[in-house]
């Protein structure tokens, strides 16, 4: 007997769990959600294995292991519908800073015994492994934005997200710019809108867990951020964090990194 | 008793946080091997903090956990200040106390509802059960959406919260906005203790175990940011000589380092049952007559009884959040500030699942030099593999998947949380 809903996995890589955490905090709409959706694998909510093909498969975290490599291969053949949860599965998460250090020296800085530790050297987004049908952002996602995923794969609509970048939720919720207004570092303008423009809010520059936005102009926040006072020590590590990894971050980091020569995928070098 | 070797897998073991393994060898009616074995890729937090400035530490350490990112955002603040040589004055202390009620609940109320309760009622999950358990799961889920509530007015979100750093808070909520939160307290408070008289109702198997219980103790209230590491055993320390007392350890199945107390590298148990054994009296007044009414005495050393002692801390937690809540006024500066100096610290705090450590050697200019983050899974896995050893001893005539289930729901009930420590439970039985 099979069951006539559409079918929902949820797979795990090196993460923290909370991209699949969100979706258990749905709470109003978990419950209606399970109507609509057969929840056949999701390991940290249920029991229940069941066994692919799948619909729709989450995928949370970034690949470290070459067993894990494997595993995601498999998984997408598994999946109509693949789709990357958060930065770690996105980008690589924070835990491909690795990816620019020494890892066996990462390795014995934790480990007494490294030889017990197998891992690869990097962290990376599952991107770089299989095709991904849509990638959803954020450190954490938004729960709001993971249920409009659903809804639009669930209607066979491919699903859509806001480009646009945090200064717009500022501007919309009314926030008074912390970078014009307290000379703090915010990389609000280069990253991508999801969070509800949350840190200005609190009063604190934006840290990039979105991830960069579409066509940010990653240079001249740059020139504006040092001119207007911060040490490239401040600015730097902002763009190395969560979202360190993703393609735009990176180039930014190794322009200034040196010396601020123009990258050649960096584009929007203001006067 | 078989002569020919028997190997039992399951895939993994579900309604916990991460991944791991669990491998059981017996040999006749003689267990020879107990594992847990934890397969989590490591994320090399410790390494990948050297060279961040202090007040980067908190956003990074939160993500080791998306479960109780605010434990590692306390248990870090407190260990810089502690370097720093400087401590927040009360109203800071009882926000950080109010954000981590906000973690208790949210966290419990999962555990509870969702992880926990479906192994006592036979279903396979939460969402399974909710059919015929219709309103103690919506119950559930609404305390659990208000423990993230709190978190989101507090914190900013719910899941690596932006607003806790080093010296207090970026930027604190109204006062209105926080009154706003009453209602559903009150509600909430009351709903909470029908859940644990709920939960206290369910069938617990005999099964008491020697523990040496280890959590915080602080004589004016229950632990969550402060206090001495005490254990049934007569231990007091303070946190900064937690490294003398405690080793960890590291053992070839497991990316999780052990911990073991004392010259011995003895285990001991942390976590909700832990803390209720060593604090019970300082409970909130409707949590311990609660207490008192579900009978529960010390020792409580049954480890499905866990269950009672997270819905007992739900509801100290919402009495607390209360009373915190009535009474605050928006406080005139977030955040006290903060010098960085060359200098080390350590602190523990009391994550929903234990006590959590951490020690940080920071530069003049407030560089992390050196990071130690101890869990409270990685504190609590040899715990947990000499209970697995106890409960397979006195079932070993029993069917292979019996014992598989019973392993699994003992570990289930520890709340393990192996992205924390590191992830993928699978029993693999051998008997020779």
């Amino acid at each position: 007997m099979s069951d006539p809903r559409p079918s929902l996995a949820v797979f795990k890589f090196a993460s923290c769990d909370g991209c699949q955490l969100t979706l258990l905090a749905a709470e109003d709409e978990l419950l209606l959600l399970a109507e609509k959706l057969h929840v056949a694998y999701f390991l940290e909510a249920s029991s229940d294995r069941g066994p692919g093909p799948y619909t729709i498969g989450l995928v949370e975290g970034s690949i470290t292991t070459a067993e894990d490599a494997a595993r995601i291969r498999q998984i997408r053949q598994q999946c109509k519908y693949l789709i990357t949860i958060g930065a770690c599965a996105t980008a690589g998460g924070i835990q491909a800073l690795r990816n620019w250090a020494d890892c066996d020296e990462f390795v014995r800085a934790v480990y007494a015994h490294p030889e017990y530790i197998r891992t690869l050297r990097t962290s990376t987004a599952i991107a770089d492994h299989v095709p991904v049908d849509f990638e959803l952002r954020g450190c954490p996602i938004n729960k709001y934005q993971l249920l409009e995923v659903l809804r639009s794969l669930l209607g066979d609509v491919r699903p859509r997200t806001p480009a646009e970048s945090v200064c717009l939720g500022c501007k919309r919720a009314g926030n008074v710019c912390v970078t014009v207004a307290q000379g703090i570092p915010c990389l609000g303008p280069v990253t991508q809108a999801g969070c509800g423009a949350l840190c200005p809010k609190y009063d604190r520059g934006c840290y990039g867990c979105y991830g960069p936005a579409q066509q940010a102009n990653l240079v001249s926040l740059s020139n504006h951020t040092l001119a207007a006072g911060t040490p490239p020590d401040v600015l730097l590590p902002l763009l190395r964090n969560f979202n360190g990894y993703a393609p735009e971050f990176r180039a930014e980091y190794d322009r200034l990194a040196n010396g601020g020569a123009a990258h050649p995928t960096a584009t929007g070098e203001t006067p | 008793m078989t002569s020919e070797p028997r190997r039992i897998r399951v895939e993994a073991l579900t309604r916990v946080e991460g991944e791991g393994g669990l491998y059981v060898r017996v040999r006749g009616d003689q267990v020879e091997e107990v594992r847990l074995e934890i397969y989590e890729p490591p994320r090399l937090f410790e390494a990948l903090l050297r060279g961040r400035s202090f007040q980067e530490v908190p956003d990074i350490t939160a993500r080791i956990c998306g479960i109780c990112p605010v434990a590692y955002q306390m248990s870090t603040v407190h260990a810089i200040e502690s370097a720093f040589g400087c401590a927040p004055g009360p109203e800071i202390r009882r926000l950080r106390r109010l954000l981590y009620c906000g973690e208790w609940i949210e966290s419990h109320a999962l555990h509870v509802h969702m992880l926990h309760a479906p192994d006592f009622l036979g279903y396979p999950s939460g969402l399974a059960m909710a059919a015929d358990f219709p309103e103690e799961i919506k119950r559930g889920l609404r305390l659990k959406k208000h423990g993230n509530q709190l978190l989101e007015l507090f914190g900013g979100r719910a899941v690596h919260p932006i607003n806790v750093a080093v010296g207090g808070f970026y930027r604190l909520p109204d006062t209105s906005d926080a009154a706003r939160l009453i209602p559903d307290f009150e509600w909430g408070l009351q709903a909470a203790i029908d859940a644990t008289r709920w939960v206290a109702s369910f069938d617990f198997a005999d099964f008491d175990q020697p523990y040496e219980f280890v959590a915080l103790s602080h004589p004016a209230e229950y632990p969550m940011n402060e206090g001495r590491i005490v254990s049934s055993q007569g231990m007091d320390i303070s946190a900064q000589d937690f490294a003398a007392e405690f080793t960890e350890y590291q053992q070839p199945h497991s990316t999780a380092l052990f911990c073991g107390r004392g010259a011995a590298q003895t285990h001991y148990l942390v976590g909700p049952l832990a803390r209720l054994n060593l604090n019970l009296e300082r409970l909130a007044p409707e949590a311990l007559r609660l207490a008192e009414e579900v009978g529960v005495t010390r020792p409580c050393a049954n480890p499905y009884r866990s269950i009672i002692a997270r819905g007992l801390e739900i509801v100290h937690a919402y009495a607390e959040a209360l009373s915190i809540l009535k009474t605050y006024e928006r406080p005139r500066a977030p955040r006290i500030e903060v010098r960085p100096r060359a200098s080390s610290g350590a602190a523990v705090t009391e994550a929903p699942r234990g006590l959590l450590y951490h020690r940080f050697e920071l530069d003049a200019d407030g560089l992390v030099r050196e990071a130690t983050i101890i869990p409270p899974t990685s504190q609590n896995q040899a715990q947990i593999e000499a209970d697995l050893r106890s409960l397979v001893s006195a079932r070993v005539a029993r069917p292979d998947e019996e014992i598989a289930r019973d392993c699994e729901r003992l570990v289930r009930s520890y709340d393990p949380c192996i992205s924390c420590s590191t992830h993928f439970l699978k029993l693999d039985m051998v008997r020779t």
